[in-house]
């Protein structure tokens, strides 16, 4: 049974279909030979945090990189399996990879800002589409920055360079600058490890509230961050989900000893 | 949008692939005019005879003397660029401080960037009478001064490389030499340069191959007569000074004379040729990967 | 060896090292001090502006140094373009495959051949094939495929230096591999391509030998008003007077001298500015 709601999304009226937003099949990553994730099934549901947790190693962060595609720089890694965005196989080959990358936003873990103005990072997601309309791109970079809960610090030097804001206010820009082109999923890779404690905190509060507009898929060390912002976790080990479920659950009471294990610090 | 990205990657693609080209034309234009020129001279006489005349009515094509007047000058050249070039490099990654190292090297390169025609004015002008005036026998034209303003100006290829690989080699190294009471000298001589052996032997075939392929210099200022001789005093010619003679003269195109420039230049081309690629072999090789 | 020995050891080398260091910056600034005394007082309007001449007091460097213009825009025409196209495509678009090594390895090789070998490829190509005679556009095509290894490997260092990081989010933001390019990694690389380039624009000036060998003229009693005109450059006229006997044309040489000096540090100059510059941007 498909479950339908209506819901008002940035102004627009949206058919939500409560069914998974992202899908994996099987879905195995190799670098070469090396098997990196082993035939990783799960379904992401929309407007959720979902966590990705595991010790060094375990396959997260290729894990993560498999649904914006941007493994396709790895020149020895190669997929095999399904994935699905909005019933839609990614890897098909008629897939515009850009396009993809336009719906499936990313934030790095160490913040990466261009070499350019404040305003002109927010607005360059949007100047490579085409867009000319400059009241557009205003209104659109003013709005990415209030989500961001960047505006207020920043609203009177729009035209700095984006290099002489401190590192928490460089990764809200990053988070701007994702927001700007309005994907539906934000990919996070360990966002606040590169961060100190306050800028952390700031960060995760902007993530929850990220998560009414967007779904957001976050990697972390962390695993207090993970049980304080995350709807649902998956923890992995050695390239196997070795369990998915609501993070409650993981939490308090996971059903495997490996989770155990790893959410207790026996390892990892 | 995807045609836009295919187009433009063609044409940087179509760009690279030129310089194989231009490689290609290089062996074509020299082995062809070379082929024609070794259906009227046998390449036993040019590689063996002793005799260089071309130009002469009695023609003798042997190019041996051109090799030894290259090999004259190139010997001069590095014995005043590698050891001087060599105490630069172990000097400034031995000894000085930062500050003097980030002044000095960039200032050497001033020594490389100076248009050879320079130099060889000056090997004619003031190198040369200035030697006569302690030997009185030295000519004119000689190898002994082009030799010697064009190892000035071969320093900094030994120096900056030298330094390169020799800052290279980690430091841990160079401790554990301190450590056990030794000098500087001691802890360059004995441990820092053999550990960047390889890398300076590099720049010391590179310095070798940029003087056998020097030009003005040697053609101002060496002479124009091919003489088989170690002698450094009087005049002789190199490879590339013949070519220049040729050129500046009035050699039908199409002639025997006209084809012995690129017989020459074959030659030249070959020297260099094995000279780089065996730097690049020793540097894939040896060369010690300290990271 | 006692610890006296050692220091005087140390000490003795040091002050070898510095006369090293040193001798090759003295004896060019002797060199260059006696080319000034020399050659300074030739240098006026007169000398600037008249056509070479078989009388060495009337003979001038207008047709040289105009003819050093037009290789070096020339020349730039061609090369820059190409050789940037060339890095970029190298540096960002080629993968690790067996033609891509060998295309590096050649162009290294290209670097090393020596500039009158590409004096003769020009002879036979340009002049001959190609029926462009001893042309501007014959010598600027010539030192276009000397230099163009320079400009290369200039254009793949300055790309080289731009972080990552900086790929990552433009690619993440859905930004094709161009447009990344264009708006992020030659931004960056601007510096140090444009270094490069000066750089190997300096060194083209200076040569003399490719330029010969394809037939510049050193007496040519015009200046060169199209590509296809025959012209000459100030190295060819300096090395044509510096064989002549006489002296007044070696008191001509030294002034010609002591301009393309001025030419030449002048560009040298202008590159270490900006590479400065550049790098102080990086950090």
């Amino acid at each position: 049974m498909e479950l339908l709601y209506i819901l008002e999304i940035n102004g627009k009226q949206e058919y939500l279909n409560m069914n998974s937003i992202i899908k994996t099949e099987d879905l195995s990553v190799f670098y070469g030979k090396k098997r990196a994730l082993n035939n990783v099934s799960m379904e992401i549901l929309p407007n959720q945090i979902t966590a990705l947790i595991g010790p060094s190693g375990c396959g997260k962060s290729t894990f993560l990189r498999v649904f914006n595609r941007m493994n396709d720089f790895i020149e020895i890694c190669s997929v095999e399996g399904n994935v699905y965005l909005n019933n839609e196989n990614i890897y098909n080959k008629k897939v515009e990879v850009e396009e993809l990358r336009k719906k499936v936003g990313m934030v790095f873990q160490k913040p990466n800002p261009f070499p350019k103005s404040i305003f002109n990072n927010v607005a360059y997601g949007l100047e490579i589409q085409g867009i000319n309309d400059k009241e557009f791109i205003k209104n659109r970079v003013i709005e990415s920055l209030k989500q961001s809960y960047l505006w207020d610090e920043v609203k009177n030097d729009l035209l700095e360079s984006a290099l002489s804001l401190s590192g928490g206010q460089q990764q809200r820009l990053c988070i701007a600058r994702a927001i700007a082109v309005q994907p539906s999923i934000i990919l996070m890779d360990e966002p606040t490890s590169a961060l100190d404690p306050i800028s952390t905190a700031k960060i995760e509060e902007l993530i929850i509230s990220l998560k009414k507009n967007y779904t957001i898929i976050i990697v972390t060390h962390n695993m207090q961050q993970a049980s304080r912002i995350s709807d649902k976790t998956a923890y992995f080990y050695m390239g196997d989900l070795i369990e998915y479920n609501s993070t409650e659950k993981i939490f308090r009471n996971p059903e495997k000893e490996s989770t155990e294990n790893y959410i207790t610090g026996r390892f990892g | 949008m995807r045609i836009k990205e295919i187009i433009i990657e063609t044409i940087l693609k179509v760009s690279s692939y030129l310089t194989v080209l231009v490689t290609i034309g290089i062996i074509y234009v020299l082995l062809s005019q070379s082929l024609s020129f070794f259906k009227e001279v046998s390449i036993v006489e040019f590689l063996t005879g002793k005799q260089w005349t071309p130009l002469f009515a009695n023609k003798h094509f042997g190019i041996l003397p051109l090799i030894s007047g290259t090999m004259l000058t190139t010997f001069i050249a590095l014995s005043v660029s590698v050891p001087i070039g060599l105490t630069i490099a172990i000097y400034l990654s031995e000894y000085s401080s930062k500050k003097f190292k980030k002044i000095v090297k960039p200032l050497l390169e001033v020594l490389a960037a100076v248009p050879t025609v320079v130099y060889g004015f000056f090997a004619l002008m003031v190198v040369t009478p200035f030697l006569q005036q302690f030997i009185p026998s030295l000519a004119g034209f000689n190898s002994l001064s082009a030799g010697l303003v064009m190892g000035i100006m071969i320093i900094p290829f030994v120096s900056s490389l030298s330094e390169d690989a020799l800052t290279a080699v980690p430091n841990s190294l160079r401790e554990a030499s301190y450590g056990l009471g030794s000098n500087k000298f001691q802890t360059a001589f004995k441990v820092v340069l053999p550990a960047a052996a390889s890398g300076v032997i590099i720049s010391i075939i590179l310095a070798f191959s940029r003087a056998v392929g020097e030009t003005m210099i040697v053609s101002i200022a060496a002479g124009q007569q091919p003489r088989l001789t170690a002698n450094p005093l009087v005049p002789i010619e190199t490879i590339t000074g013949y070519v220049v003679q040729v050129c500046l003269g009035d050699v039908p195109h199409g002639s025997l004379e006209y084809k012995t420039i690129f017989a020459a230049g074959l030659t030249l081309f070959v020297i260099t040729y094995l000279l780089n690629n065996l730097s690049f072999w020793l540097k894939k090789r040896y060369q010690e990967v300290y990271e | 060896m006692n610890k006296l020995k050692k220091i005087l050891q140390d000490n003795l080398f040091e002050y070898f090292a510095l006369i090293c260091t040193f001798i090759g910056l003295v004896l060019l600034a002797i060199f260059i001090g006696k080319i000034f005394v020399d050659g300074i007082s030739r240098i006026d309007t007169d000398f600037l502006t008249n056509l070479p001449s078989r009388k060495a007091e009337k003979a001038g460097i207008l047709t040289s140094w105009t003819g050093t213009i037009w290789i070096m825009v020339m020349t730039s025409l061609f090369v820059v373009p190409l050789g940037i196209a060339a890095g970029i495509y190298m540096q960002e678009y080629s993968k690790k495959n067996t033609i891509n090594t060998f295309l590096e390895i050649n162009i290294s090789n290209l670097a090393g051949v020596p500039s009158i070998i590409y004096g003769l490829l020009g002879l036979e190509i340009f002049v001959r094939m190609l029926s462009l005679g001893n042309s501007v556009l014959a010598g600027s095509l010539t030192l276009t495929l000397l230099i163009l290894p320079i400009i290369i490997v200039a254009t793949r260092e300055a790309i080289k230096a731009v972080p990552q990081s900086i790929r990552n989010a433009s690619y993440a933001l859905g930004a094709t591999k161009w447009q990344t390019i264009s708006n992020h990694v030659l931004p960056s690389a601007i510096g140090g391509i444009l270094t490069g380039v000066i750089l190997a624009i300096s060194r083209a000036i200076g040569e003399t030998a490719p330029l010969i060998a394809i037939g510049a003229l050193a007496y040519v009693p015009f200046i060169a008003k199209s590509p296809m005109d025959e012209f000459t450059v100030l190295p060819i006229q300096i090395f044509n007077w510096t064989t002549r006997p006489q002296h007044e044309f070696l008191i001509n040489a030294a002034a010609a001298i002591l301009i393309l000096l001025a030419i030449t540090f002048f560009l040298n100059g202008i590159a270490v500015y900006f590479r400065n510059k550049w790098q102080t941007r990086i950090s």
